[in-house]
């Protein structure tokens, strides 16, 4: 059945901002489906509110609308566009759900647009507990026994055929929010009268609780005539009760007989027939007990999920591409596999490797916030490693997630944990449980007993005994070493022969470990291991267990006999990734690195991308001309270096973690082209950074560093308050802070100093209400041209990744800007800048500072190219291989006539007790990009498509701190006028009585009842403006936020940002939100 | 312990060896399903070859006593990335290692598998010694070549039943424990070349009232039974010299229902007149996409087979091509059109493998009700 002629143009719904959950592996799956659907001849309109992704890039749909997807927004696209068909299934949740609505509102049926792959009934039955229940029972499969309370009377009956330990869901809460675990009577009845106050329509679900139970994955796939495949099975290593986003998770399935994969196989094969997803790929999990293999359906995603990213990465079968071309009604017999070429994509993905995931963490941001890991998902990012054991994966997944550890070692362990606190860690859901396993193995715990405590299922455990068991052996060999007499014995690495390295690194265990085991230096066992011939070889994934010759170079490190890597004699350049996901970098460094890709197949230059993030478009097959799913360790990365012998190595898009290997890999004799390692240490080192400003003669922050307290309060009565304190050599701000007064000084300087470890923390003179800007600018090493000057919405000391900014500014004078260029052109030439350059300076009393300078890729530069309509980070990479701007004929900054405001999204929600408000150090994990012609229309759009929904009338909370006083009476002012009621604290009250602002009295929670906590719950709040300064007043406002949150009330935190939100909401009243694609918005010039 | 395996063409490949100790000629051939590697290693059709799994982690499950596919293992050796030797299933009852000494396979773990996997891919399936007794590469190599190979020699002689018997076992359902077993309604005679006993528990678990036969049984012998219906089994090796097959199923033809897997397959198609060839390295695996002509569907199927009937040698007027397989256009399934016979190549009785094509058992009742 070939294509439908009767679809011309498809609507495309992406997922939005990066969020726990939801990640790049959206990005990817859109990407593909529009790259595919235009391919084969479709009109694909594309909307998407989150401007760091590859699919909004302006080449990659027809009409690309980067606008909120709220179903208001999208039908008024639909008007707009008429689209004759949409395609719900590729954008996640965020897609599926706005689609629904979209079906429901009757938007679809009044514009005739039809819904490819999944219609709303069979969405329904996939999504709604009981129509599910149902469709599985009607099939003869089980489900987890459960019911539906409404009071405490009918929950006391659910119970009885249920069971204890139970599972409590709230109906429609927010991200799972209010889910609990039951484990006995008096537990079920607090979890169940939690659970109805906190659920709307006071309901909870009951749930038998599988915990414990081992947990699979099946990815299928279904064509318009029925054909179903099976693409990969996958086994959670975690059993059942923590969420399979969070779970080690292994493919293919290991632990099963063919017997009972069919079993799975032809329940999957049932179910995405009777709920009757016509075409494309679901997920379906399953629950099975190990003790008798009884099996029970979880739940089917009948969409494209983050697991489909990972079976495409896993198998090289592309899902996404496929379930697109299957939708419009291509069958899979017709379709061939892109790997093999010559064998159609009908088939099912065979493999002869194991693949490890492991989910990212970043719980060290939220410190609290309880880190156990439960049935609501909490990481941010995971890694993915191939390997031809589950050993090797197991290892090289660990080194792959960049958190320090190089292996299973106890060296985060306390070595005066008892055996009792032992297997209490093995009982809880900690994120680093392996290594708490791995030393339970080491302490000659049985493999038996583990399983009891853990439930992770003995033959996972076994292969970690055995690597345990290796390390000893390793350890055994060090021991020896040292009590040798013979010097030279001793020195050297004789006694680790050929035949126990080769076998280690079979394992799966890195050089770096193994040279700390054997107190040597990394490069010693290196050279070692070279010169016993033990080199890593290069094995393709190629869908079909080497039955087929594969044609695409898709390759993973093992050590074995025979290398399949076949490097070309062309010129060549390595592109270094960005690794897992993490707050602070993210799928911005993703999306340059993709650029880079396609900049270097522009000009001809064959591309070989490392990277080992399974979300990603960078490790699509189809991204670069080689694809190496590797660890991003010195180790792994020179290894490909020598097979492939490329002609440069590009470091400056993935963010920091190819960014640390810069002066390692140069030392190596690698060569770095683009801006020198030695430029960017430059600019990151304090010492020489400071000479660098002194020497241009510019301004900075006056500032010092220390390693004491004591010295510290010396330069704090030199600097004077308030004062920005912060480790040296960190990401994403951590453990940055502002200090006000002397009192709250002790306890920051200690925290700083314990993160800085070796190095001093750095006290910055804070500029208070200052103004912050983020510059990115491109330089060929003679010419420097302006990509974008950003102004920050909130004042500076907060975040630039969590800050909300606008291009262009929207506040700076002419002379400060012009100064701002000659600054940025002036460093970008003294860093002889080869690529780019991002700089933050921050304006207060129309003086200019400098805050910091990074000669590399930064979180901007897709935002600034999204809203300039030029590719920065693609001139970029052709700047590093050696064209200059001329040649590009990028010349000068490009002003257009409309507004962008990027705004971040926060995971709060996710995680309970910690608090919303925004300073120095990084906690959003996404964007999103308001777009319009009006300053205030372009910042309400960014507030709704990051979900903060602007009220149009109601009642405002407003309590500020005293300096922001003056502001807030102009942001009462406005409001009031706008018809909103303004209710107060005492003194922001009496602050605007005196200025003949009406305004309602409310007491603070320390004030008595009722209080404004009280109002928030009891819903009379409509938006909240909270500012604060120093430990106190934090502490004294912490619920009004966090409440806030919880019932969804839209809050600000600075008065800038609540005087950005006024002006919006008067926008908003006084203009219509009009739509228009970005194409549109480019062939705009401005002044 | 090591354990070697020397090729015919002088490659060779040194690991550890697992199972039991000893040392075997056969046609070195590989597997790419990812489960389901003891059915394979009792699949009579392995006779006188070595099994390479692609999958590099083998035994995690072990093995237990329900899934086997005949009353003994035939394989002559078996090639391993990783051999597992702390299986974790419920339903485990010995691990591979120990199941291979049992069944006196010799086993060969820790070689990169993909290499030898990829060699024959490219220089097609070929003779081999597998030993963990010798390791003298140039006696070896005298062994090997003693070693006559599969092609003109009838080795389904060994692994065939040496008695007649009668079969009355069904499907026993895994996770319940049932054994699906209707009445009996029709009366079958099944050849066994080296048959799988799925096919036995599946055509019982469909009412068939199941005989056995050895593969020389003649027509007479057969129809004196008054079957209402002959199946004829998958086996080992090449099916050209086993002519008196051929011979019986030519008498037979027209004269009662015929259902025929893999070899069967391969010799009614010899008997219609058809040709067969041996593959350059054969199709084994649980993934082949095969297309049924006549509903345009697509089956996953099991495959285990070396040779081919010739798609061109088939004569169109007697014989309809049914299925074909997508990755090389191979034929998978005739039909007779005036003839109530219809054959397979691949596996419908699975084990291992997608049940994807169980439906073939119904087409064999439905053909012996039509007759």
């Amino acid at each position: 059945m070939p294509k439908d002629k009767s679809i011309k143009k498809i609507l495309l719904i992406g997922s939005g901002p990066i969020v726990i959950g939801q990640a790049c592996e959206f990005d990817y799956s859109g990407a593909q489906a529009c790259k595919v659907l235009r391919q084969a001849g479709y009109k694909v309109v594309l909307v998407n509110s989150n401007p760091a992704t590859i699919m909004t890039d302006p080449e990659m749909a027809d009409r690309t609308y980067i606008e909120p997807i709220t179903p208001e927004i999208v039908a008024k696209i639909i008007a707009k566009e008429r689209p004759d068909s949409l395609l719900p299934t590729l954008g996640g949740q965020t897609g599926l759900n706005t689609a629904v609505a979209l079906a429901e509102s009757g938007v679809l049926k009044k514009y005739n647009v039809r819904m490819l792959g999944a219609n709303l009934k069979s969405i329904k039955k996939a999504e709604e507990r009981d129509r599910f229940k149902k469709v599985m029972t009607d099939i003869g499969l089980e489900v987890p026994k459960s019911g539906f309370a409404h009071t405490w009377d009918e929950a006391k009956k659910v119970i009885e055929h249920v069971g204890f330990p139970a599972i409590i869901r709230p109906s429609y809460t927010l991200g799972g929010m209010g889910g609990n675990i039951a484990y006995n009577a008096e537990e079920y009845k607090e979890f169940i009268n939690w659970g109805l106050g906190l659920s709307p329509i006071s309901q909870v679900l009951i749930e038998e609780s599988v915990v414990g139970w081992k947990e699979y994955e099946l990815e299928v796939m279904r064509d318009k005539k029925d054909n179903v495949v099976i693409v990969c099975s996958i086994e959670n290593l975690d059993p059942m009760g923590i969420h399979t986003g969070d779970s080690i998770t292994v493919a293919p399935a290991q632990t099963l007989t063919d017997k009972e994969y069919q079993i799975m196989r032809n329940a999957s094969l049932k179910i995405i027939r009777a709920i009757g997803v016509e075409t494309g790929g679901s997920n379906i999990q399953f629950a099975v007990n190990p003790e008798n293999g009884k099996l029970y359906v979880i739940e089917m995603n009948p969409r494209v999920s983050r697991s489909s990213a990972l079976a495409s990465k896993a198998t090289g079968f592309p899902i996404a591409k496929i379930a697109s071309l299957l939708a419009v009604g291509y069958t899979l017999d017709e379709i061939p596999n892109d790997i093999t070429k010559k064998t159609p994509a009908c088939f099912e993905p065979t493999i002869d490797y194991c693949v490890v995931k492991w989910p990212r963490f970043t719980f060290e941001k939220f410190p609290n916030t309880n880190p156990e890991l439960t049935i609501q998902m909490k990481s941010v990012g995971e890694a993915m490693a191939i390997g031809r054991t589950f050993k090797e994966s197991l290892q090289k997944a660990i080194r792959s997630l960049e958190i320090d550890r190089y292996s299973l070692d106890n060296r985060h362990i306390k070595g005066s944990l008892s055996m009792f606190e032992l297997k209490k860690k093995l009982r809880t859901n900690c994120w680093d449980k392996i290594w708490y396993v791995a030393e339970a193995l080491r302490r000659k715990l049985p493999v038996d007993e583990i399983f009891t405590l853990t439930k992770i299922d003995p033959w996972f455990l076994n292969n970690i005994k055995d690597i345990v068991k290796f390390e000893e052996k390793l350890k055994h060999i060090q021991d020896i070493r040292q009590k040798t007499k013979s010097p030279l014995k001793r020195s050297g690495l004789k006694s680790l022969g050929s035949a126990v390295l080769k076998k280690a690194k079979e394992y799966g265990f890195s050089d770096k470990y193994m040279a700390s085991l054997l107190g040597v230096e990394e490069q010693e066992l290196r050279k070692h291991r070279q010169s016993l011939g033990i080199n890593a070889v290069y094995k393709t994934v190629d869908t079909c267990g080497a039955e087929f010759e594969a044609t695409t170079p898709y390759l993973y490190s093992t050590f074995e006999s025979d290398c399949e890597a076949n490097p070309t004699d062309k010129r060549k350049v390595i592109i270094l990734g960005g690794g897992p996901n993490r707050i602070g970098q993210g799928i911005e460094f993703d999306y340059c690195c993709v650029h880079a890709a396609f900049a270097l197949k522009e000009i001809g230059v064959e591309s070989i991308m490392v990277n080992c993030n399974p979300e990603t478009v960078s490790t699509d097959y189809d991204t670069s001309d080689r694809l190496y799913f590797e660890p991003l360790t010195f180790e792994d990365v020179i290894s490909i270096v020598e097979k492939e012998k490329p002609d440069g190595v590009i470091v400056q898009f993935g963010g920091q973690t190819p960014l640390k290997l810069a002066v390692p890999l140069e030392k190596a004799g690698v060569k770095i082209i683009g801006t020198s390692p030695d430029s960017i240490e430059r600019a990151e080192d304090r010492k020489r950074f400071n000479k660098l400003v002194e020497k241009l003669k510019l301004r900075q922050p006056f500032s010092g560093t220390a390693t004491t307290y004591k010295q510290t309060v010396k330069i704090a009565e030199r600097l004077g308050f308030p004062l920005l304190i912060r480790p040296s050599f960190v990401l994403g701000g951590r453990a940055m802070r502002i200090v006000y007064d002397p009192q709250e000084l002790k306890a920051c300087v200690e925290e700083a100093i314990e993160v800085s470890g070796k190095h001093p923390i750095l006290i910055d003179k804070f500029l208070d209400d200052a103004t912050e800007l983020d510059v990115d600018a491109i330089c060929d090493g003679k010419k420097v041209v302006i990509g974008g000057i950003m102004e920050h919405i909130e004042e500076a000391g907060v975040h630039s990744g969590d800050s909300a900014c606008s291009l262009p500014p929207v506040s700076i004078s002419k002379k400060i800007l012009a100064e701002i260029e000659r600054q940025t052109k002036l460093l970008a030439l003294e860093l002889k800048v080869k690529g780019l350059i991002n700089i933050q300076f921050a304006v207060k009393d129309e003086q200019l500072y400098i805050l910091e300078v990074n000669p590399r890729a930064s979180r901007t530069i897709p935002f600034v190219s999204k809203s300039i309509g030029v590719p920065l980070a693609k001139l970029a990479a052709k700047i590093m291989t050696g064209m200059t701007l001329d040649e590009l004929q990028f010349t000068e900054q490009v002003h257009r006539s409309h507004f962008a405001v990027k705004e971040a999204v926060f995971p709060f929600l996710k995680f309970p007790g910690i608090d919303t408000l925004l300073g120095p150090e990084m906690l959003s994990t996404g964007e999103v990009m308001g777009i319009s012609d009006d300053f205030g229309i372009a910042f309400a759009k960014s507030q709704i498509a990051a979900g903060n929904t602007l009220p149009a009338s109601g009642n405002v909370f407003l309590s500020v701190k005293d300096a922001d006083k003056p502001r807030a009476v102009e942001v009462a002012r406005r409001l009031h006028a706008m018809g909103f009621k303004i209710i107060a604290t005492k003194g922001t009250c009496i602050e605007l009585i005196k200025n003949n602002i009406p305004s309602q009295f409310v007491l603070k929670i320390t004030e008595g009842r009722p209080n404004i906590v009280d109002s928030i719950i009891n819903d009379e709040i409509d938006l909240i403006i909270n500012t604060t300064i120093g430990k106190q007043s934090i502490k004294d406002s912490f619920s009004i936020r966090r409440n806030a949150l919880d019932k969804q009330v839209p809050y600000v935190t600075t008065i800038r940002g609540a005087l950005a939100v006024a002006k919006a909401i008067e926008a908003l009243k006084q203009r219509k939100v009009d739509v228009k694609p970005i194409q549109l918005y480019y062939r705009q010039k401005g002044k | 312990m090591k354990a070697i395996l020397l090729l015919e063409d002088g490659t060779v490949f040194k690991g550890t060896s697992f199972g039991a100790k000893g040392q075997k000629c056969g046609e070195v051939v590989f597997n790419t399903a990812m489960t389901g590697y003891q059915e394979i290693l009792t699949d009579p059709s392995y006779n006188e070859q070595i099994i390479t799994m692609t999958y590099p982690l083998i035994g995690n499950y072990g093995t237990n006593n329900a899934d086997t596919e005949s009353r003994k293992s035939f394989a002559r050796g078996f090639i391993v990335k990783e051999n597992c030797d702390y299986p974790s299933n419920w339903r485990n009852k010995q691990s591979l290692s120990d199941y291979l000494k049992a069944n006196n396979i010799v086993g060969l773990e820790g070689i990169d598998t993909r290499a030898l996997v990829r060699h024959i891919r490219t220089a097609g399936a070929m003779r081999g010694i597998i030993s963990s007794t010798e390791f003298g590469i140039t006696s070896l190599k005298k062994k090997l070549q003693k070693y006559p190979g599969l092609v003109g020699r009838d080795i389904v002689k060994d692994v065939t039943v040496g008695k007649p018997y009668d079969w009355d076992k069904g499907v026993i359902d895994v996770l319940k424990g049932e054994e699906i077993k209707p009445p009996k309604k029709y009366k079958v005679v099944a050849f066994d070349f080296g048959m799988k006993l799925n096919i036995l528990r599946l055509l019982r678990s469909h009412g068939c009232d199941v005989y056995v036969v050895p593969a020389d049984t003649s027509a007479k012998d057969v129809l004196a039974r008054k079957p209402d219906g002959v199946f004829f089994s998958n086996g080992p090796g090449d099916p050209a010299p086993v002519s008196y097959a051929v011979e019986t199923v030519r008498k037979l033809l027209g004269k009662v229902p015929i259902f025929g897997i893999c070899l069967g397959h391969q010799i009614l198609a010899l008997a219609l007149g058809a040709k067969t060839y041996k593959l350059k390295f054969g199709h084994r695996g649980a993934n082949h996409p095969v297309k049924n002509l006549k509903t345009k569907k697509i089956e996953i199927t099991s495959q285990n087979h070396g040779f081919c009937v010739d798609m061109d040698s088939l004569d169109e007027k007697a014989v309809g091509l049914t299925h074909l397989n997508l990755n090389d256009n191979t034929v998978e399934g005739i039909r007779c059109k005036d003839k109530p016979a219809f054959s397979v190549q691949y596996h419908p009785e699975a084990s291992p493998g997608p049940h994807d094509s169980n439906y073939l058992f119904d087409d064999f009742i439905k053909l012996m009700d039509k007759s």
